[in-house]
């Protein structure tokens, strides 16, 4: 039996729980996808939440530093990222308009940047911030260009003109705003030369320009020939028409499917409400592909989590700082901790989750949480309301008749493949 | 020597693995024999010959790896970077390894270590991911979902043993259509309170009718079962070499031991005790050098070559070792030019090492010449496909062109010795 309002509410957020689905149930699918797609309001649930002022970079405007101070410092940034991790996962537990929220966490994995390189969760939190209040992807991207944690993940601080660096040129093409196959090795190293003379500053907390390292020169892009900047170079990529395609294209891969490419129909009217992302989101679940796809999608770890936390109405903010911990650790063992792309490709997709190592650290992590979690009276069926699941197989609900006590029963349902895809 | 509750966790210490627990699969007093044939399975197949992979993240920089040291255009194009003639560790009177890697240098002179010169594919590309992608899938022209060792798990049904990555994620390479390699954490299995292997095993049962990938999460809990009955029966397995055994737990500080290191310890394990492995996937990262390359490269290749060299070492102890052999490479060397931030970009064509107590050791193949660049790139001089072919052939016992992929037909080298 296929319940489309429960797909719509599982891709689109973190994982509804029992009531908001009854009551998107109870509003039908076109009103359900307005309310997450417009939530009306400010987010209520999120001002629990607000962003952390972590204060300045633990290096800033510091110098000549001894080794014990050093150690001090790297503590310090240490438990920073800790508190902005945790931070993340609690908003996006806590949030109400969980189609905003999610979109947050796909741009984060779209501009993939790890703080394990970067090192400074100033910037990552700057980062963060670029993500969550740009209004299109025509804003964000001329921010992330010059973005300080992004430049820093790919040498862009390196780049200058003496000795050009292409690192961030190479992924801005590829990852960011083109996709492989529109444009060539020429235009790649073309844009590095535009993209000279950017560095960052862990004092302001923010990217700096030199123009002395900037490469002024005229440069050949893609065809057009200018004095390109990283501006200019961003403003020639977006009007590219491979630009909005790929961008639908991405959010097919983490919304719709991760096997199946995007139907080109569905891509072009998405590319139509290009740049605006929730509008083309909107567009991506209200067609009929996207139903179609109900039973293909693997969640990813933090999805996974996250929609357990809300479930199980457990906030990580009210856990011990040992179990947060331990949360943080099963959560990077799963292979996705926020703000730590294991590379600028972004997360993995699909069955490549489901590994037996994976298995492993699910079952550990489930039990913390079951721990934690202030339930009294479960049975299967009950089981399967709770956490939004359409219905057990035989299968897993002979395993769940099988134990009396709640907390293996919740910690079997939170690991089963019933719940596990979506 | 049995190792005991207090030895591996000791050993688990010594790894730099804390969260290990207890043996909570309870592979207990069961057997390999055993373990086997209750899977319907003879242990034959422990007496194979047997891959191991070791992935180098990040592009290794080939030139500072084995090094042109007696070429001017060496030297000049890198003068921060290059190293001088005298402290190369010399192949021959023109290819030296890089000086930090001493124990490779020995296997060298063994005859144990072959390196393939300049290992590229066509159209070279720069990107990490596309890059790896392409020599983990073995598909250069067009991406596929399948790695090659994954095409061959398909192809011979192979059980979930087969295949075994000790890393925290499936690297493509052991990804097929219909199968995967393993998964298995150093750090041993742990279930939470209550919840009995059993359970875990009810939950691995296929459902007639489910989603496909809904099936997929669901074998992955047999699989995990499974594999580590068979990983933790070989760590209690009997050692061959007691003293090395306990040099192993003994003589290294917590920390000391490189995440490689470990699992090639844990590769070792198996081998000895007849886990029918045939392919195990392991893995060092951070080899993406663009600045400050000397220092950071130079304690990766330490990392590296200390680790290999104590496992092939350890290998050619036991008739099981023997049959092991190790292939290591890297989704693309580097830039012959350094940038000024004394490091250098993505390149192209790199060495390829392959090592054991059956491989012919030497050269092969052809140093790509840096009189002859494409636009600053070494141009590859053997193509990759090669390279994983004949391993498909000589290793694996399994026709090279029906799992290298795209048509590509390949053509065998002489890595390994006539057996």
């Amino acid at each position: 039996m296929s319940d489309s309002v429960g797909l719509l509410l599982r891709r689109a957020g973190f994982g509804p729980t029992a009531v908001e689905l009854a009551a998107a149930r109870q509003a039908g699918y076109a009103a359900a996808l307005s309310g997450l797609s417009a939530p009306p309001g400010p987010d209520v649930g999120a001002t629990g939440a607000p962003i952390p002022d972590l204060g300045p970079d633990a290096y800033a405007g510091k110098r000549d530093l001894t080794y014990e101070e050093k150690v001090k410092l790297e503590d310090l940034r240490t438990a920073q990222t800790e508190q902005i991790t945790e931070w993340w996962l609690n908003r996006m537990t806590v949030a109400s308009h969980q189609a905003v929220e999610k979109l947050v966490f796909f741009w984060h994995g779209h501009w993939a940047t790890s703080v394990k390189k970067v090192r400074s969760p100033q910037l990552m939190l700057s980062q963060h911030r670029t993500l969550r209040g740009a209004p299109d992807f025509t804003v964000m991207a001329r921010r992330m260009v010059v973005d300080a944690a992004l430049n820093h993940y790919l040498d862009g601080h390196l780049n200058t003109r003496q000795a050009p660096n292409e690192n961030l040129a190479r992924e801005l093409c590829e990852l960011f705003v083109l996709g492989i196959g529109n444009y060539t090795e020429k235009d790649v190293k073309e844009a590095g030369r535009a993209l000279t003379g950017w560095r960052f500053s862990l004092t302001m907390g923010r990217s700096v320009f030199d123009p002395k390292a900037h490469d002024p020169g005229r440069k050949t892009i893609l065809g057009r020939t200018a004095n390109f900047t990283a501006q200019s170079l961003v403003d020639l990529l977006l009007t590219q028409e491979a630009c909005p395609r790929f961008i639908a294209a991405r959010l097919w891969f983490r919304y719709g499917s991760s096997a199946k490419p995007i139907p080109k129909g569905l891509q072009e009217k998405m590319v139509r409400a290009f740049p605006a992302p929730m509008a083309m989101l909107r567009v991506l679940l209200a067609d009929e592909a996207f139903q179609a796809t109900a039973g293909t999608m693997v969640k990813q770890p933090v999805e996974w989590l996250v929609g357990v936390l809300r479930q199980l109405g457990v906030r990580p903010a009210s856990l011990t700082p040992e179990t947060r911990k331990a949360v943080l650790h099963d959560l990077e063992n799963l292979g996705q901790l926020p703000f730590a792309t294991p590379n600028v490709g972004g997360w993995p997709a699909g069955g490549a989750w489901l590994t037996s190592a994976a298995a492993q650290v699910r079952l550990r992590l489930a039990g913390r949480i079951a721990e934690q979690a202030p339930v009294d009276q479960l049975t299967p069926e009950s089981l399967a309301y709770l956490l939004g699941v359409d219905g057990w197989t035989n299968r897993t609900y002979a395993v769940l008749r099988g134990t009396q006590d709640r907390r293996q029963l919740l910690t079997l349902g939170l690991v089963s493949p019933e719940y596990l895809v979506t | 020597m049995t190792m005991d509750a207090l030895t591996r966790r000791r050993f688990l210490l010594a790894s730099g693995v804390t969260a290990g627990g207890a043996l909570a699969a309870g592979a207990g007093g069961m057997g390999i024999a055993h373990l086997l044939r209750t899977a319907g399975q003879d242990a034959s197949a422990a007496r194979s010959k047997k891959l191991v992979l070791v992935t180098l993240y990040g592009g290794n920089d080939g030139l500072n790896t084995v090094i042109p040291y007696t070429d001017h255009a060496y030297h000049s194009a890198r003068p921060e970077l290059a190293y001088d003639a005298a402290k190369v560790l010399h192949l021959d009177d023109t290819l030296g390894l890089n000086p930090v890697m001493r124990g490779m240098k020995q296997l060298w002179d063994e005859k144990r270590l072959a390196v393939v010169l300049g290992v590229g594919y066509p159209r070279p590309d720069r990107s990490h991911f596309r890059s790896m992608d392409i020599w983990q899938t073995a598909s250069p022209a067009e991406p596929v979902t399948t790695g090659w060792v994954g095409r061959w798990l398909d192809g011979t049904k192979a059980a979930p043993e087969a295949a075994v990555s000790f890393e925290p994620v499936l690297p493509p390479v052991l990804a097929g259509q219909t199968r995967a390699g393993s998964c298995v954490s150093v750090g041993g299995l742990e279930l939470p309170p209550g919840i009995t292997a059993d359970a875990v095993a009810a939950l691995g049962r296929g459902e007639p009718g489910e989603p496909e990938l809904q099936a997929r999460a669901a074998r992955a809990y047999g699989d995990l079962l499974r594999v580590e009955r068979l990983v933790r029966s070989a760590e209690q397995h009997q050692s061959p070499s007691p003293d090395n055994a306990d040099e192993e737990v003994l003589t290294t500080g917590p920390g000391s031991r490189s995440v490689l290191e470990t699992q090639l310890a844990l590769v070792a394990r198996c081998v000895e005790a007849g886990v029918p492995t045939r392919v195990y996937s392991v893995s060092l990262d951070g080899f993406d050098t663009h600045a400050m390359e000397r220092a950071g490269h130079e304690s990766l290749l330490t990392r590296l070559d200390r680790a290999l060299s104590a496992f092939v070492a350890r290998m050619a102890r036991t008739e099981a070792g023997r049959q092991v052999t190790v292939v290591v490479y890297s989704e693309f060397g580097r830039r012959v030019r350094a940038n000024a931030s004394q490091g250098t970009d993505h390149g192209t064509a790199g060495p390829v090492f392959v090592l054991g107590p059956t491989v012919a050791g030497g050269f092969h193949g052809e140093q790509p010449s840096l009189a002859d660049l494409d636009d600053g790139d070494l141009k590859a001089t053997m193509d990759f496909r090669d390279v994983f072919g004949t391993v498909l052939t000589s290793v694996l016992d399994a026709d090279p062109d029906r799992y290298v992929g795209s048509g590509y037909r390949t053509k065998p080298l002489p890595l390994l010795t006539a057996d």
